[in-house]
């Protein structure tokens, strides 16, 4: 809630700060037109809003994560760590209540700790000492050094002054002190508003992990064996989907008979996500290359089918008329008419396929693989290797965005009149 | 040579409702070589569906056409056909859009380059060979169009109001570069228009068809076309007769077109 409300803050601030200070005087056609609420054209994605965006993102990343990257001062505030203090008051049978102190030393999980050494103290109750992970709790067994047991009717009866029972707890400056239902008494220091590393750790560890699975590796396969073997299988899978699915899109476009014949199979495989398949693909082909590479050859398929489909529906009459009485042959005319005229819509459908495509290869290795980006991140989270989990999650969109730029460049290549017909 | 023979041509489509359109009905006519002939009717009339026919895109229900002496079955390099939207080719330039028909026919750039590129001159598009099709305006789409359908020698060029979507300045350029084209070829041609002043000034011969069923309504012989290739289309306009013969045209489409209200508003 408290990162919503600062992400939005941030949101707001930056708008009118990038509005009124930084781009007073743009100077183009679109700052002349007095409409642009409603006019979509007038719309154009403010670069600096991005940057700020992506900033912003990592910012509060590292803010709530206590990363070194950012200045300390945006760090939110972090979880208890050092000696606390508390006192509590006992009862036990034939002797008044004593007061004793207790001081607990909070360590970062991970470094090597011990119990501060404290003076016994007067009294029957003694003061105690011990140790808390932070973020984590502890029960603490204040009567253990007293000299009475809880034989002899030992029980806390207040914190630093508060009553306590059993089943109820006592805010202090350090922390919550909690009863447990038997008496015992259980420390949890402050948490803080930052994220334990193990939920989410800072930028750092995400890319310093990333520079030792790609130098060292992580399951017997280095970063780029798995980022490569899911990208193999999506090129491979892709291939066969569309060397298959454009045939037969086109078959269906051109002839009655395919049409008939393959509207009822396209149209029930269409809204089949891939991911469904799965279970029966593993059946039938195992979880090795064969069974990854069938199910992304069937969640090519049909999107390649149905946009060669359309490509050759698409084509205007006229144009096929045209050609005919240029004397063109039916061969020829495929060719040189439908094929280029298709083209356009065959590459919206390779990009949505390549997308979903990748997806898919991600969840199928979520599900079983011996490698890959989706099976590196499934065991890690098995090992709560959170940077690991991380880091995978931000190259998998990476790789994704990458193959969509991509496939936008060849389709500016190889099909400039997309659109402007 | 005997040029184009349409006979007792009729044409029925029937509707998935059990009626059916009459969209043309006994129509027959003969169109000598050399001949550029206008076609004008009020929608409905079945001058489309006539074109498509002679063009060999439709099988006519009754009747049929002959060129050169043998009966139309369908469409070939014979007739060329040059249509509303230009219907070009938007993966090739203008100049292999033009070379379309010799390269399908498997000649090669030795026997045909020479023939496209006077083409591109002659209608004005030397300078835009290289260019592609979508960069052009629609009047020069139009005339890469035009250059496309001659390249492939035709014997009959078929035009499917093929001025119609252009502004009323490219226009008039348009026609005279039709009738320049007419004159230098000695084509036969079809032209299906909606303009009076266009079937007037681009028709040697007139034929203004009536609706259902569409039939020929009436023809004239003019003289314009002719004086057109070699005068100003503006100083043939203010020719006594065009203005005679276009207010006559006018009012007899203005007749059949209330004809078709006065019908609609019965039946509804």
């Amino acid at each position: 809630m408290i990162v919503f409300l600062i992400y939005a803050a941030i949101f707001v601030i930056s708008f009118f700060v990038v509005k009124y200070v930084v781009q007073k005087a743009t100077n183009d056609f679109t700052s002349l037109k007095t409409v642009t609420f409603g006019d979509e054209s007038a719309v154009k994605p403010n670069r600096v809003a991005s940057v700020i965006s992506v900033l912003t993102i990592f910012l509060l990343w590292g803010a709530f994560t206590g990363s070194k990257l950012v200045p300390s001062f945006v760090h939110a505030p972090g979880p208890f760590v050092g000696d606390a203090t508390f006192t509590y008051t006992a009862e036990a049978d034939g002797v008044e209540a004593d007061d004793a102190t207790v001081t607990v030393r909070v360590f970062q999980v991970g470094t090597d700790v011990e119990a501060p050494a404290v003076e016994p103290g007067e009294g029957w109750a003694k003061n105690d000492a011990d140790t808390v992970g932070a973020w984590r709790s502890g029960l603490i067994r204040v009567d253990k050094n007293d000299e009475k047991s809880r034989g002899e009717g030992h029980k806390v009866v207040a914190v630093n002054g508060e009553p306590i029972a059993p089943g109820g707890s006592v805010q202090t400056e350090f922390g919550r002190i909690g009863m447990s239902p038997k008496g015992s008494l259980n420390f949890e220091p402050n948490k803080g508003w930052q994220m334990e590393p193990i939920w989410l750790p800072p930028p750092e560890a995400v890319l310093k992990r990333m520079g030792e699975i790609a130098s060292e590796g992580y399951r017997d396969s280095t970063l780029w064996e798995h980022l490569g073997y899911s990208l193999f299988r999506v090129v491979i899978g892709f291939f066969f989907g569309a060397l298959v699915g454009i045939p037969l899109g086109y078959a269906m476009g051109l002839s009655n008979w395919f049409r008939g014949w393959f509207d009822p199979i396209v149209e029930f495989m269409r809204p089949v996500p891939p991911l469904a398949l799965i279970p029966l693909v593993i059946i039938w082909a195992g979880i090795g290359e064969t069974g990854k590479i069938i199910l992304l050859f069937l969640a090519a398929l049909w999107i390649m089918a149905i946009a060669a489909r359309a490509g050759v529906s698409g084509v205007a009459i006229s144009k096929v008329h045209a050609a005919y009485s240029l004397g063109a042959s039916k061969f020829q005319i495929m060719r040189h008419v439908i094929v280029p005229n298709s083209l356009p819509e065959i590459f919206t459908g390779a990009r949505v396929a390549m997308g979903v495509c990748w997806g898919t290869v991600v969840a199928a290795e979520l599900v079983a693989a011996e490698k890959g980006a989706g099976m590196m991140i499934m065991v890690a989270s098995k090992f709560q290797l959170t940077d690991i989990v991380i880091m995978g999650i931000i190259l998998i969109g990476i790789i994704g965005f990458g193959i969509d730029i991509l496939m936008r460049l060849a389709e500016k290549a190889l099909v400039p009149w997309k659109g402007r017909i | 040579m005997s040029g184009l023979k349409i006979e007792n041509l009729s044409m029925r489509f029937d509707l998935p409702n059990g009626t059916s359109v009459q969209a043309l009905k006994d129509v027959s006519l003969n169109i000598a070589e050399g001949e550029i002939m206008s076609v004008l009717g009020p929608s409905g009339c079945g001058k489309t569906t006539l074109l498509n026919i002679v063009a060999g895109f439709l099988a006519p229900t009754e009747g049929g056409i002959f060129m050169n002496g043998h009966q139309v079955t369908g469409p070939n390099a014979e007739r060329g056909m040059v249509f509303q939207q230009g219907a070009l080719f938007e993966w090739m330039d203008v100049r292999s859009n033009v070379s379309f028909g010799p390269r399908m026919a498997g000649k090669r750039e030795a026997e045909w380059g020479e023939h496209v590129d006077h083409l591109l001159d002659v209608v004005g598009l030397r300078d835009f060979k290289e260019k592609a099709v979508y960069e052009l305006s629609g009047g020069m789409q139009q005339r890469v169009a035009l250059a496309r359908c001659l390249a492939n020698d035709p014997d009959v060029i078929l035009m499917d109001e093929p001025l119609g979507a252009l502004d009323a300045l490219t226009r008039e350029k348009m026609q005279s570069l039709v009738l320049k084209l007419w004159k230098e070829t000695g084509k036969t041609i079809i032209l299906i228009t909606h303009s009076v002043e266009e079937a007037l000034l681009l028709g040697e011969r007139l034929l203004v068809m009536a609706p259902r069923p569409g039939r020929i309504h009436k023809e004239y012989n003019l003289p314009f076309a002719d004086l057109g290739v070699n005068a100003d289309l503006r100083e043939v306009k203010k020719h006594p007769e065009f203005a005679e013969r276009r207010e006559e045209i006018l009012g007899m489409i203005w007749d059949m077109e209330e004809e078709i209200m006065g019908r609609a508003e019965e039946s509804a």
